[in-house]
């Protein structure tokens, strides 16, 4: 037990597969660990309270709300942020996707959709209604999710092959 | 926002948070998942002093058939009940699948634990109607050992439970298989807690009749309640439509739901005579 409030407390865990060690609070949420700590500020925190789902991050590669986690909570996990979609082919081409439909509008959502949907499309190949459903988890203010629904649908079919 | 200053353990052993939670003398938190504990430090609603984190004790991660009834450890998420591919558990308790898809949304659901969700006793969860609807046991450890708690008597108001601060939930049991129980639930949006919750199973023998009925509300009172005087009156009857309406009708009579009391009622009598219609589905459907 940490002996007091003020103490740090070790963490190990893998971060879009780099291996990473450090202190930190207790208190502080993975999201905040995520983004003032280790640099990747493409996870967003909207609401801390669960609800928008756009600090959404894959840990152990289920879709996982960062800011309903202490950073705590990862120790021994592998986390995978947005930043590693970059190099992960079901997430380039739902990036592509996402830019050839308007699936975006402010931009703020689409880390948490990205990484929501890679998780998706990971599990298999869904139908337009389990689209509607999964990213009904996360709220866009912006598009009324018709063009998401349309370029998750549109990665899904083309995978990480050019449209 | 940052939740409050709080110390923070992690045990190894179910004894070992026992431990630490009596000599915080209630003061501390245990968390499992988080889903529900998360949103209430962010906003600093609630201020422990010490969080124990649970998420260690693996051990508390199982679906275990007993007999024909079935244990789910604490620590169990949603998700794995939602995914599970055990067929006996699909046949005799199809209803635990079926609910935890109804939870939050996939990402509250691969953390969110039913235990966590049990000792959280949040109005509109989906576990604490369905524990009450199947008369499930609650398993708590102590530091005087383990404790069997009927989840009717566990669930005593909205957050509130009878397992003392220094107790952990650590598993639910479901006695007898229910093979036709069914949830249904009106929540202002998907995802979103449950408003009202109706849960039912209903066994009809061959000429028709009902030979046992479980009914339950949610959403209508401070926690769960079973309707056992509509239970009786199903008893013996063919449950044709205009019988259960009125069954319907005669159970949500008198109730005084501590919020929009006549919005509720009325969800609760529609919802009532939904949940045994697709309990008497389910048996046909077999």
């Amino acid at each position: 037990m940490s002996a007091n409030p003020e103490t740090t407390v070790p963490l190990k865990l893998t971060v879009n597969g780099a291996a990473r060690e450090l202190d930190v609070e207790p208190r502080r949420s993975l999201a905040d660990v995520l983004r003032r700590d280790l640099g990747h500020t493409g996870t967003t925190v909207g609401c801390d309270s669960g609800h928008c789902g756009s600090c959404t991050v894959l840990v152990d590669g289920e879709p996982a709300r960062s800011c309903l986690m202490l950073a705590v909570q990862a120790e021994t996990t592998a986390v995978e942020t947005v930043e590693s979609l970059d190099h992960d082919e079901t997430g380039a081409a739902l990036r592509r996707a996402f830019s050839e439909n308007f699936a975006l509008q402010c931009g703020f959502c689409t880390p948490g959709m990205l990484v929501l949907c890679t998780a998706l499309l990971r599990s298999g190949t869904p139908t337009r209604d389990g689209i509607t459903e999964c990213v009904s988890a996360n709220l866009c203010r912006c598009t009324g999710y018709g063009s998401i629904v349309d370029a998750v649908e549109q990665a899904a079919r083309t995978g990480g092959d050019e449209s | 926002m940052r939740p409050s200053k709080f110390a923070y353990a992690r045990p190894d052993s179910v004894e070992e948070a026992v431990t630490i939670l009596r000599a915080a003398g209630g003061t501390a938190r245990v968390l499992a998942g988080g889903q529900s504990l998360l949103p209430l430090l962010n906003r600093r609603a609630v201020r422990p002093s010490a969080l124990v984190d649970i998420g260690g004790l693996t051990g508390l991660r199982y679906l275990r058939r007993d007999g024909a009834g079935l244990r789910v450890g604490a620590l169990t998420r949603h998700a794995d009940l939602e995914r599970t591919t055990d067929a006996a558990v699909r046949s005799a308790f199809g209803v635990l699948p079926e609910a935890a898809g109804l939870i939050g949304h996939l990402p509250i659901r691969t953390r969110g634990t039913v235990g966590g969700s049990l000792a959280h006793a949040a109005p509109g969860a989906e576990w604490c109607l369905l524990a009450v609807l199947l008369d499930a046991l609650i398993v708590l450890r102590g530091q005087d050992g383990e404790r069997v708690v009927p989840a009717a008597g566990f669930l005593v108001g909205p957050h509130r439970t009878a397992a003392a601060p220094d107790e952990l939930v650590v598993e639910v049991r479901f006695p007898v298989p229910a093979p036709t129980a069914v949830l249904v639930e009106h929540a202002v949006q998907r995802g979103e807690t449950a408003e009202v919750a109706a849960a039912a199973a209903i066994e009809t023998g061959d000429d028709g009749r009902v030979v046992a009925a479980r009914l339950a509300l949610d959403g209508v009172d401070g926690r769960p309640l079973r309707l056992a005087t509509t239970e009786r009156a199903l008893l013996g009857e063919v449950p044709e439509p205009e019988l259960v309406a009125r069954a319907a009708r005669e159970a949500v009579t008198g109730l005084e739901p501590p919020e929009d009391p006549r919005y509720r009622t009325e969800v609760a009598e529609a919802l009532l005579i939904r949940a045994v219609r697709a309990s008497l589905a389910k048996k046909e459907s077999r």
